[in-house]
């Protein structure tokens, strides 16, 4: 077969990382292209035997980038197993870690990875396109404001869960942690001083990226869109919500296409396998698995924090209600298709998480010593949901009477996404590899294609200066090189 | 080129949470930039494998390496780093002891594959699983293979130091690089080889604020049964079986703090050949009870041993596997 071979490898990851091989055919144009996931660790044979408490401790360490949301996920299913709901108090404590979290977490992703290629510009110098290059273009006082917000939300993370990478404070039936009145008047300071920055974020988006047509352009235009089905957690108003609530999925024209209890996921998810990856490709069981393929007959869907919001009918508090209503009213209605446009959910839902931090802190129950109860009941099966940043996160465990885990299926955030962000570089390498061609500027929209999703296999996440290394190399079938592209490779 | 020390930092099988403390140390990341060369950190900047290969040996001051050898480019990648570094570091839990992926030594491999890809979820009526090479209708795709058990970096190739902890605690780490810049402006000597850095030389009690009043126990409790803890007092002592008698110190009791039982993140306190056998012998001296039958009721308050004594250091124990994971690996 005479096709040519390119490889795109990454060599940054979270569970292994990611590597695109894209084929072209005899005309130089794509044939078809594979984003392999070259990692198993197999959490879900090694929980069993272990008692259901420690779940929340132990599929931490899946992933160190986003462990809050796995932390989360397994004591919501060990409330479950136990069939035992949590005083209110323990209930916001959790919460309110997850929003600290989830305010450090978009930060990072925004300053560090998916900004520059707006702040700076899509177009600008390869070794500018990182943060010291935001840095150069807002202002050095812009980095120390980055570097406060990580410092605050790890700070409250540390105070309620132990520690700033991997909690230990969440248990069946609760919390063990009480929090102090000390404690608490500054988790409040630090919650406020972070709606402030997710302001000053959303306005700095507008003024430097919103406002420069040739980006606003880029956000809309066909490369990035894909109409797909959407998904996102709600509260009982349809309006998001990351720790608790029903999954909620619309269809590409934004109508409800189903809404489900976390233990009722099985009926409406399932994840097919392909020999070329490690990683399985959930999708839509109602709809059906059809291949990397989008619009209304394929179950591909996406879990993203723009999903989030097309999946939902709006913010619950009021900032973050505003920034929605101008994000739809800005790109044209509901849903948004334009995966570039994640970045910008991504920013409404900082302010969120930072509006809800305050809610949660200021609630006179906060610091009430009624943050555990003690499950009484006989352990069976439990599923806990919760949103992680990278989408919804499902841990479902069964066990003995003992409370011993005896299976354990897990379904996480960045899989979800795993057949869009095939079909996104698929596109954007279509678009440009041309009979033989490869435009330089692949180089970046492949990687800002997939960067949209915030992947964590992809994971520049904990990338310092936010640059994704890439190589491309041209190989004739017999390997002979005839080309070869380089990004951040000296 | 610059005439800076050269460093680097790896990861393999891991979480990516040593890279997060590692950017927890915040305004101090500016002092590694300052003092030194990355010249490979993946997270950072080029990772291209052919560079580091093109390097002369032993030009690398110092590598930080993260994640247990779980497949055979873990195992590829550590020979190399090994050759090209002067100072090889086994970073975290994962690198020195295996961590929680560790526990994956229970089963063989194929346990492994038979259950991630059989899932109530999983739709895989073919029973397709993952193959290191596969045939499309364009090409031959690989990936890479799973080794039959993971192993510590020590058991791939020679390490000098070790620094403990999922993940290492952020003042630890600043600790670590202030040392090696002082090492650097011939201000500070280097520990003697084989040292754990980084941490402490005694037990997680050791830091613990809550008080211990030598009181014995007549049945171990999980903690969901008896939360919230009384803040004050030896979570062991309430019942709760906590691994701080056997954890080396240097997380500042952390978990503790917060009325969670230590987990054993920081591995085996200095001079303890086996994790496990060092928190058996510890939690029997609290046990009251004389009788065998007595003592037999009080050890079954612990409901899964392998995992309460190996849960971060199977790996590394002398057990290291279970036999039939072990098997598979030649042995």
């Amino acid at each position: 077969m005479s096709m040519q071979r390119i490889s795109i490898d990454p060599i940054t990851r979270l569970e292994g990382h990611g590597k695109i091989d894209i084929f072209l055919d005899e005309k130089g144009d794509v044939a078809n292209s594979y984003f392999q996931i070259p990692e198993l660790r197999g959490f879900e044979r090694f929980c069993v035997g272990r008692p259901v408490e420690e779940m929340p401790l132990l599929t931490n360490r899946i992933c160190g980038v986003c462990p809050e949301a796995h932390h989360m996920a397994a004591a919501k299913a060990a409330d479950a197993v136990y069939h035992v709901d949590p005083p209110r108090t323990a209930k916001m404590l959790r919460e309110l870690l997850y929003m600290a979290f989830y305010a450090t977490d978009h930060t990072t992703h925004f300053y560090a990875l998916g900004g520059p290629d707006f702040i700076v510009g899509p177009d600008a110098p390869v070794a500018e396109r990182n943060i010291l290059g935001v840095i150069h273009k807002v202002g050095l006082e812009i980095g120390g404001k980055v570097i406060q917000m990580r410092k605050y939300g790890h700070e409250t993370v540390e105070i309620i869960g132990g520690r700033k990478v991997h909690p230990a404070s969440s248990i069946p039936g609760g919390i063990t942690k009480i929090l102090s009145e000390e404690e608490r008047k500054h988790i409040e300071e630090m919650g406020r001083w972070a709606i402030d920055f997710a302001l000053f974020s959303l306005q700095a988006f507008k003024d430097i990226v919103l406002a420069n047509k040739t980006y606003l352009d880029l956000i809309v235009g066909d490369v990035y869109t894909h109409k797909t089905y959407y998904m996102g957690l709600v509260d009982e108003n349809n309006k998001v919500n990351f720790y608790d609530g029903k999954v909620r999925v619309v269809d590409p024209e934004g109508k409800e296409f189903c809404k489900y209890e976390p233990k009722d996921y099985t009926k409406h998810i399932a994840e097919h396998v392909e020999p070329w990856t490690y990683l399985k490709f959930p999708y839509l069981k109602n709809v059906g698995w059809k291949g990397f393929t989008d619009g209304k007959d394929s179950g591909v869907y996406m879990a993203t924090p723009l999903s989030r919001l097309n999946a939902s009918d709006g913010m619950a508090t009021p900032k973050a209600q505003e920034a929605y209503e101008e994000l739809y009213a800005t790109l044209g209605g509901k849903p948004v298709h334009q995966r570039l446009a994640i970045h910008w959910a991504r920013l409404v839902e900082l302010l969120y998480a930072a509006e809800r931090w305050v809610e949660l802190v200021t609630d006179p129950e906060i610091t009430s010593p009624n943050v555990h109860k003690v499950p009484t009941e006989v352990p069976t099966e439990g599923v806990g949901i919760v949103e992680a940043p990278r989408g919804t996160l499902t841990h479902h465990y069964w066990t003995d009477e003992r409370g011993i885990v005896t299976k354990a299926n897990l379904i996480v955030g960045t899989t979800n996404n795993y057949a869009p962000i095939q079909m996104s570089t698929n596109k954007a390498a279509r678009n440009l590899i041309k009979g033989g061609v490869v435009n330089e500027g692949l180089l970046n929209m492949v990687e800002m294609a997939f960067r949209a999703y915030d992947p964590c296999f992809g994971c520049a996440t904990h990338s310092l200066p936010g640059q994704m290394p890439l190589e491309i190399t041209i190989r004739t079938p017999d390997g002979e090189v005839v080309d070869v592209v380089k990004q951040f490779v000296d | 080129m610059s005439d800076k020390p050269k460093f680097a930092m790896y990861w393999a099988a891991s979480c990516g949470g040593c890279e997060i403390s590692v950017l927890n140390i915040a305004e101090k990341i500016l002092d590694v930039d300052a003092n030194f060369e990355p010249v490979f950190w993946p997270v950072a900047m080029d990772a291209k494998y052919k560079d580091v290969e093109a390097m002369e040996d032993g030009s690398i001051l110092l590598t930080l390496w993260n994640g247990g050898i779980r497949n055979d480019e873990n195992e590829h990648i550590a020979h190399l780093l090994r050759k090209k570094s002067k100072i090889l570091v086994a970073f975290g839990s994962c690198a020195t002891e295996g961590c929680i992926p560790g526990l994956a030594n229970l089963s063989p491999v194929e346990e492994i594959f038979a259950t991630a890809y059989h899932t109530i979820s999983t739709d895989n009526p073919q029973g397709i699983h993952p193959q290191p090479t596969f045939e499309v209708p364009e090409g031959t795709l690989t990936i890479p293979t799973l080794k039959p058990v993971l192993k510590t970096l020590a058991q791939v190739v020679d390490v000098d130091y070790y620094m403990p902890g999922c993940p290492p605690e952020p003042h630890q780490i600043a600790a670590v690089i202030d040392l090696v810049i002082q090492v650097l402006q011939g201000k500070a000597q280097l520990p003697p080889k084989g040292a754990y850095i980084g941490c402490g030389n005694s037990t997680v009690c050791d830091e613990c604020p809550r008080a211990r009043n030598v009181k014995h126990i007549t049945a171990f409790r999980r903690i969901q049964e008896v939360a919230p803890l009384d803040p004050e007092i030896c979570i062991l002592e309430q019942g709760v079986p906590c691994n701080g008698p056997a954890t080396r110190s240097g997380c500042n009791a952390r978990c503790p703090r917060v009325g969670a039982q230590c987990i054993g993140c920081y591995g085996p306190a200095e001079g303890v050949l086996d994790y496990g056998a060092r928190l058996i012998t510890a939690f029997a001296s609290v046990v009251d009870a004389k009788e065998p039958e007595e003592i037999e009721a009080i050890l079954d308050g612990i409901p899964d041993p392998t995992g309460q004594f190996y849960r971060f250091n199977l790996a590394d124990s002398l057990l290291r596997a279970s036999t039939a994971a072990w098997k598979k690996n030649g042995h």
